[in-house]
């Protein structure tokens, strides 16, 4: 409102100052616009101008010479959706679309209420029968010809979806007034923090096959995502123990004198507050997790990355693997700076005040 | 106001008796054997030098302290560690706090029904007009639909108040509700309180306002070293004084 009062003049001496008011504002200012003058046409030059784009044909990408759209668009569904079966690829999009969708939809405060639990619980499972087949008339699909963002995004949900509420718990518990709660929760974030999630995905998909009977397992895909879920909650939970300790004393005795039970007191009093306070590293640990599902290529899993890179071995092309991992970053930036955003609105929905 | 306390009380039943209460801190002994009767409709002011043991007494009686050794009977129930007893007896006793502890993330309205929505399972509605009749009382109406942090110290204890009476207790801790006030705040607070008292609630506070105990107190508590070494009446306390330690007390904060 004041800014859009400001006469015009007025602001731009203000630009103008920040920009050239000092010595060293001046001198900042030159070397800013130095290197954008030798880096920004070659870049505009690079990705646009010189780009091959159609057809999407080897030929193009040959006779241009900046980037190599076109493997892009032509190897766009393998890159997505790995080396998922050409003629069930629909499946993996329609899973993509819908956790996509919900996380869109989930991100209104509006939509916060119970039911929305169960409409996640619901998308996972169906996203787990689209995918996996054999029921329905579906062609059966095991778990390692799945590939590429479904892989990504279904970790990535269930991770911290399940992480979450679970890191809560751990944090209540290895703060608990009972001894032995508070022992197995530390004993359990202290281990989980302690190994490296590599190892952990190690053990999941190659030890506990030698311990335990294969028929006695869940498949390789559900154990990768039960080593992720139990490494973001170990996680999550010091993140929050941190949030609780933040908070003063007289908040839950305050709880306590008005006689709210437990449960209530953590819900209503302490847990809001906790999180609220937290928000930014919480933030991190999300966005690090999001990025940690890349690791499951190790015990044998596509995900974005790896089905990236096994597009890029066709030899019909001259391996463009610039613009492939340009292409991937992208939808790396997109979920995380999404997250971040979603976080930021969160966070200024804890300190605003009440309508 | 009619202070309807969730129990028929007894005619003669004492609100609260305390039979040789002691706690302690690791080596620090914060109580060494108290006994304290407090009849229905009583108001006493506990004063006494820091460290002597008065916030510990009244965190006992609703078990923000965990007593040690002796008993403790509240409207008729033993305070045991038996969880039920702890909820039975908060839901009875209300407490108003030094640094009016509201819940800083709901607002004033919301901090007021909490108790009586998740506690007692009033519905929310009758709740909320029971909560703005009482919001009425401390005179904070208009301000219902803020947040804590957007009132001053003064309007903060009064809600803290007006939270605690949400729950209709028969009994009132109030655990030196002036102290974190701003000098020219404490009248408003201490008015409410006042008018409280004039309105028969058992009370017990901890505080340092001489002139409250004056006006308010039926009995002057004086605690030294986790024991209370004199009580009486308000005008025989301030006149004269038994105990050589209460005088050197008075001697100090008058």
């Amino acid at each position: 409102m004041a800014a859009s009062a400001m006469p015009a003049r007025r602001r731009a001496t203000g630009l103008m100052r920040s920009l050239f008011g000092s010595p060293l504002n001046l001198a900042v200012t030159t070397g800013f616009a130095l290197l954008l003058w030798a880096t920004l046409p070659f870049i505009v030059r690079w990705a646009i101008l010189d780009a091959a784009l159609l057809p999407a044909v080897p030929e193009t990408c040959r006779a241009a010479r900046g980037a190599c759209w076109s493997f892009i668009i032509a190897k766009h569904s393998q890159i997505l959706f790995g080396i998922y079966p050409y003629d069930e690829r629909w499946r993996p999009m329609i899973v993509c679309l819908l956790l996509l969708g919900l996380l869109i939809h989930s991100v209104r405060p509006s939509a916060w209420r119970p039911s929305l639990a169960v409409w996640w619980l619901g998308a996972l499972a169906a996203s787990w029968l689209l995918l996996a087949g054999g029921m329905f008339g579906l062609l059966e699909v095991t778990a390692d010809k799945w590939g590429g963002l479904p892989v990504t995004l279904l970790l990535t949900v269930v991770a911290i979806g399940f992480g979450f509420p679970t890191g809560v718990l751990l944090a209540l518990a290895r703060r608990s007034g009972l001894p032995v709660i508070r022992l197995l929760a530390t004993l359990f974030i202290e281990v989980t923090r302690a190994l490296p999630l590599l190892s952990i995905l190690f053990i999941a998909s190659i030890m506990l096959p030698l311990l335990v009977p294969e028929a006695f397992l869940p498949d390789k895909f559900m154990r990768a995502l039960i080593a992720l879920f139990l490494f973001a909650s170990a996680y999550m939970a010091e993140v929050i123990r941190g949030g609780l300790q933040a908070l003063p004393r007289g908040q839950e005795e305050a709880a306590d004198a008005l006689g709210l039970q437990y449960w209530q007191k953590q819900r209503l009093i302490i847990l809001p507050q906790a999180v609220a306070l937290v928000i930014p590293a919480l933030t991190n640990t999300v966005i690090v997790m999001i990025k940690n599902t890349s690791l499951v290529l190790v015990v044998g899993l596509f995900d974005l990355i790896s089905s990236g890179k096994a597009a890029l071995a066709d030899p019909a092309w001259s391996s463009p693997s610039v613009e492939v991992y340009l292409f991937i970053t992208a939808i790396y930036f997109a979920l995380c700076f999404g997250f971040s955003r979603f976080a930021d609105s969160l966070e200024r929905r804890a300190k605003g005040p009440a309508t | 106001m009619t202070v309807a306390a969730t129990i028929t009380p007894v005619a003669e039943q004492p609100a609260i008796t305390m039979t040789g209460v002691t706690k302690n801190y690791g080596s620090f002994q914060a109580l060494r054997g108290v006994d304290l009767e407090v009849a229905r409709g009583e108001r006493i002011v506990i004063c006494g030098p820091s460290g002597s043991g008065k916030s510990t007494l009244i965190r006992c009686i609703n078990q923000l302290e965990h007593h040690e050794g002796g008993r403790i009977v509240v409207n008729g129930t033993e305070v045991g560690p038996d969880l039920k007893q702890i909820e039975t007896i908060r839901r009875q006793v209300g407490m108003v706090f030094q640094s009016f502890n509201l819940f800083p993330h709901l607002s004033i309205l919301e901090n007021c029904i909490l108790g009586p929505v998740w506690v007692k399972k009033l519905p929310r509605a009758e709740a909320e007009s029971k909560a703005m009749a009482l919001l009425e009382r401390v005179k904070i109406t208009d301000q219902a639909h803020k947040r804590p942090g957007q009132l001053s110290g003064g309007q903060q204890q009064r809600v803290a108040i007006a939270r605690a009476l949400c729950m209709e207790p028969g009994i009132m801790l109030f655990d030196e509700p002036t102290s974190a006030l701003d000098p020219e705040m404490v009248k408003e607070v201490l008015d409410v309180m006042l008018e409280l008292a004039g309105d028969g609630m058992t009370m017990l506070v901890v505080t340092h306002e001489m002139g409250f105990a004056r006006q308010a107190a039926d009995r002057v508590i004086f605690m030294d070293q986790g024991r209370i070494i004199e009580q009486a009446p308000p005008q025989n306390f301030f006149a004269n004084p038994q105990h050589e330690r209460a005088r050197l007390f008075l001697s100090q904060i008058l």
